[in-house]
């Protein structure tokens, strides 16, 4: 016997994904972001990349929790789920293990993601269900209307701490690969064409996909990021790392990373001293190397690194889950209530 | 060798304590099987600390078991006990006002040493003075019997220490003339791999019988004919495995996939032990990393097509009751399991308590209605499980099954259900696009439909947020949130015409109606019957369902001169009672984290009947 859910699959198995387009996904719904918002962006691209991943509509589904970018799957049509703050990670694992058919995406933002909902963060990346996590980072709580957040610089002076905050930020990409996750990528709200290809990667990978966007609150954090993203400034404090290639960066492309030791350090490569063949050359698939590049975070002597740091195969559990099923099914039959009722000892009165 | 004399019993209760490490509840489980084997009525009451492994010979180490068995109906793990078999000193010491007088003990003399004595607070050995004169004792060095049956064999002091449980089993299956052969099968299957521990304790448990036989210790043995139960296949299950089942047996029935999302919790953790064998069954167990992703995690399987459940303690509930107010708003079917435990806090994890009814009833933020159903026996969990799952899927809503330690833990024959005469569970999922809105609502259920992912054209959007009445938009409406309100509590009150009225044990109106629910079932039967046969006239009604409540109960209550409501904790029921129905019922109440006992309760209702309360 088949479940409802078998005959739902099988029976939608043949239906193609439409030639969509990014209109496709908006819906009738007013966007009520802050006008000037960076989430207004990341929903565009978003809308952009869904048509090229030949999935259909109705097998897509956005989980997200609270927060400002928690709004997030009111706007995209497709199924949609706006949950409770910190939990949308744990209610799209659920939904993923039992429709391992569906393409599940979780929105989340760095309170709710990062502080709230820290713990279920951290076990999603070791598990390695296949999800898609985009999390907005404004390093600030704009729905609440400007505390710091977990992500926030220390000193930051917000409301809940006129004083300074004390704590230390997050860096979500280090807490990411140090919960063993296996594609973790940084992108940034102002530069469209890096996040498309960012979010395609991110679509494509099996298992756990981690996203940190860099998005500007306008309202409560303006500029946070603004050395990253706009033109006079971003060619020498960010350093785009790409598998393969040597991590380059500057007005001129005249300044690479090297490692020495373990510690990348900044050389220019118009003294003489060092050449392309000194540099730090990304490979996504090296977990060491993907915590080198992460660390450099947070230390200001270095270039910000945006791209995607790991993106390496584990075994997923979603499908280890069916795997586990299948197999008890091949050795034992399909599992037959009567019989386990009646199973070991059991007895009749005449 | 002395001629053994044997007499028959109508029902007896023994109790088996020892150290937590000297594997009582094992022992206990093996007599319970043993006995449902043979066709007796049973009820048992594990007893154990929270303590995996107390320091030996402590007195809050002791681990105790409870079997309550005879030829006639039998609804309690007792009261009291017949039998006491003692292991050690703190064993005799924690239990011995569970003995009746007259009641024998059977003491393992070798756990009365002066460490172990010493241990358990005794300033001379018991064994040696008078203090025990009320009772019939039986001294037996089970320890040096133990490795004598084992001496010519090369295993470690630690091995035969461990077998002696085995020794005080054989014995008890002499002494009640039961056979050797569902241990000795068990035993087979359980140490396929390990010959030599097998061997030991199989020796050990024929050395028990055969030293009872040839003893002269022991002068009279015992038979228990089986009981009369209804006809049937029956099985020994426990409230959790009966749980575990019935939330199978559903899903079954309901076509649907069988979800589990749960975090260990004392006593619920034997649910997910349970579930997490029926892989071939297609069942999936998700551990999730706290209470509240295990929740979370079963909410998102709900709105994926599966029926969901979650299984937890009342301190779990606690933690999930933010998603339990998300399952309200989005509408979707989910089963809450709460296993509850001695509380606030941690409070007593390993014991009973039935202190979570109006958590469950009220326990949200805003007014967040939903079906509260209790268990009341350990088989009856079964049945419980199933119609929990069956009212979530049919009304859309999560609901909250209570049982709790005492029913979770405890065990009685269970008359095997025929699978195919189980009612039918229809949920249907929606499956074509036109006319589709998220919060339309059926016309009798007010159940909204269930729009799964994957399915063509109805891509949707749910959440937390108050929603618009049939679009399921966002909407800060105030006239639409007052609507939305009441909705949700109206869909919840029409289950009640959905569920069988209640029906009264014994006389339909009188001088005293006993009201319970829940574990408290099996007491409140006893006292009533015997306040019956007494002549007075009580009678007994017992809730399965909290909320809605059948129809007819505010009727019923008014039939009769005195409403007592006892219950294991301060009065929750008869709040809820009073409240509801403007009746005066008083209640009674223990809460020492133990089953009620009956002979406190026939006081109490004598005053009354008197009409001195
Ligand atoms: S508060 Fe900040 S993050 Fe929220 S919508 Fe407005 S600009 Fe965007």
């Amino acid at each position: 016997m088949t479940t409802l859910i078998e005959d739902l699959v099988n029976s939608t198995a043949g239906i193609p994904a439409q030639k969509y387009s990014a209109k496709d996904f908006a819906t009738d719904q007013d966007v009520r972001w802050c006008p000037g918002c960076g989430d207004y962006s990341i929903l565009a691209q978003t809308q952009r990349v869904m048509p090229d991943l030949g999935i259909p509509k109705h097998k897509t589904v956005f989980v997200s929790g609270i927060g400002c970018s928690s709004r997030f799957p009111y706007y995209m049509d497709t199924f949609g789920f706006h949950s409770i703050h910190g939990r949308a990670t744990a209610i799209a694992s659920g939904l993923k293990i039992a429709r391992p058919d569906l393409s599940v995406w979780v929105v989340t933002g760095d309170g709710d993601g990062m502080s709230i909902g820290g713990n279920h963060f951290i076990h999603l990346m070791r598990r390695n269900i296949d999800l898609n996590v985009l999390l907005f980072n404004n390093q600030i709580y704009g729905l609440t209307k400007g505390q710091y957040s977990p992500t926030s610089e220390i000193g930051k002076i917000t409301k809940s701490t006129p004083f300074g905050s004390l704590d230390f930020p997050f860096n979500p990409a280090s807490l990411a690969l140090g919960s063993s996750a296996t594609f973790v990528a940084r992108t940034l709200d102002r530069d469209p064409k890096h996040m498309q290809g960012i979010i395609k990667r991110a679509a494509e990978h099996k298992g756990t996909s981690f996203v940190e966007i860099y998005q500007n609150c306008n309202v409560f954090n303006d500029g946070a990021f603004f050395q990253f993203t706009e033109k006079d400034s971003k060619d020498e404090t960010v350093v785009f790392i790409e598998h393969g290639k040597p991590l380059i960066f500057g007005k001129e492309k005249e300044k690479g990373i090297r490692l020495n030791g373990f510690s990348p350090e900044v050389v220019s490569l118009k003294d003489g001293k060092y050449s392309v063949n000194d540099l730090l050359v990304h490979n996504e698939k090296d977990t060491t190397l993907s915590f080198i590049l992460a660390d450099m975070t947070h230390k200001p002597h270095l270039p910000r690194p945006v791209g995607i740091f790991l993106a390496i195969d584990r075994p997923v559990y979603d499908r280890e889950m069916d795997r586990q099923i299948s197999f008890a099914r091949e050795q034992r039959g399909i599992g037959d209530l009567k019989k386990l009722f009646t199973s070991g000892d059991s007895w009749v009165v005449q | 060798m002395a001629q053994k004399t044997i007499e028959n019993l109508e029902e007896v209760t023994i109790r088996f304590a020892g150290d937590s490490g000297d594997g009582m509840q094992l022992t206990g489980t093996q007599f319970t099987n043993t006995t449902a084997i043979l066709g007796n009525d049973l009820s048992t009451l594990p007893d154990y600390p929270a303590e995996i492994r107390a320091p030996a010979g402590t007195l809050f180490g002791v681990s105790g078991f409870q079997i309550h068995f005879g030829s006639n109906e039998i609804n309690t793990p007792g009261d009291h006990c017949d039998v006491l078999v003692a292991m050690n000193a703190a064993a005799l010491k924690v239990n011995l006002q569970s003995l009746l007088d007259g009641g024998s003990i059977i003491v393992n003399t070798d756990g009365f040493n002066d460490k172990n004595l010493k241990l358990a607070g005794y300033t001379q050995n018991p064994l040696k003075d008078d203090s025990l004169s009320k009772f019939r004792v039986y001294e037996v060095d089970i320890s040096k019997l133990t490795a004598l049956a084992l001496q010519d064999m090369t295993i470690s002091g630690k091995l035969i220490d461990r077998s002696k449980n085995f020794f005080a089993l054989g014995m008890m299956y002499w002494m009640y003339n039961r056979p050797l052969e569902t241990t000795l099968d068990w035993l087979k299957t359980k140490f396929k791999n390990k010959p030599e521990i097998l061997e030991a304790n199989i020796r050990v448990l024929k050395a028990g019988w055969n030293f009872s036989e040839t003893t002269e210790i022991f002068a009279v043995r015992y038979d228990v004919a089986p009981a009369k139960l209804p006809p049937g296949r029956y099985r020994n299950i426990t409230g959790n495995q009966a749980v575990a089942w019935g939330f199978m047996a559903a899903a079954k029935k309901a076509k649907l996939e069988l979800f589990l999302g749960s975090y260990p919790i004392t006593p619920a953790s034997d649910i997910l032990h349970e579930l997490s064998l029926y892989k071939s069954h297609g069942v999936k167990t998700f551990q999730a990393e706290d209470e509240i992703a295990g929740i979370s995690s079963a909410i998102g399987a709900s709105f994926g097509g599966a029926l969901a459940i979650t299984t937890t303690s009342g301190p779990g509930v606690a933690l999930k009751t933010e998603a339990i107010g998300l399952a309200v708003m989005v509408e979707l079917p989910l089963v809450i399991c709460n296993v509850q435990r001695g509380g606030p806090s941690t409070g007593l994890p390993t014991k009973t308590e039935q202190a979570d009814l109006l958590q469950a009833l009220y326990g949200r933020n805003g007014e967040a209605p939903l079906p509260v159903i209790a268990a009341s026996t350990p088989s009856g969990c079964f049945d419980a499980a199933f119609e929990a799952s069956r009212i979530a899927l049919k009304y859309m809503t999560p609901v909250i099954l209570l049982t709790d330690g005492y029913l979770g833990n405890g065990s009685e024959p269970w008359m095997i259900p025929d699978l195919d005469a189980l009612p039918d569970i229809s949920p249907s999922f929606v499956t074509t696009p036109e006319g589709f809105q998220p919060y339309s609502r059926d016309h009798d259920t007010l159940a909204r439909p269930w729009a799964i992912p994957g399915t063509p054209g109805l891509e949707h959007r749910i959440g937390g947020l108050e929603k618009q009445d049939i679009t399921g938009n966002v909407s800060y409406d105030p006239e639409n949130h007052d609507l939305m309100v009441r909705l949700r509590a109206e869909k919840i009150e029409r289950i009640a015409n959905d569920i069988p009225l209640a029906e009264v044990e014994g006389a339909p109106s009188g001088d005293l109606l006993i009201v319970g629910w829940g574990g408290t079932y099996g007491s409140l039967k006893n006292v009533v019957a015997r306040q019956r046969a007494k002549g007075h006239s009580v009678s007994h009604l017992h809730l399965r369902y909290l909320n809605p409540m059948p129809r007819n109960v505010g009727e019923i209550l008014l039939k009769f001169k005195h409403v007592l409501v006892p219950e294991i904790n301060l009065g929750q029921l008869v709040k809820v009672l009073r409240s509801k129905y403007l009746v005066p019922a008083t209640g009674f109440n223990k809460v020492r984290g133990l089953p009620l006992r009956s002979a406190e309760l026939e006081i109490e209702i004598e005053e009354i009947l008197k009409g001195k309360r």
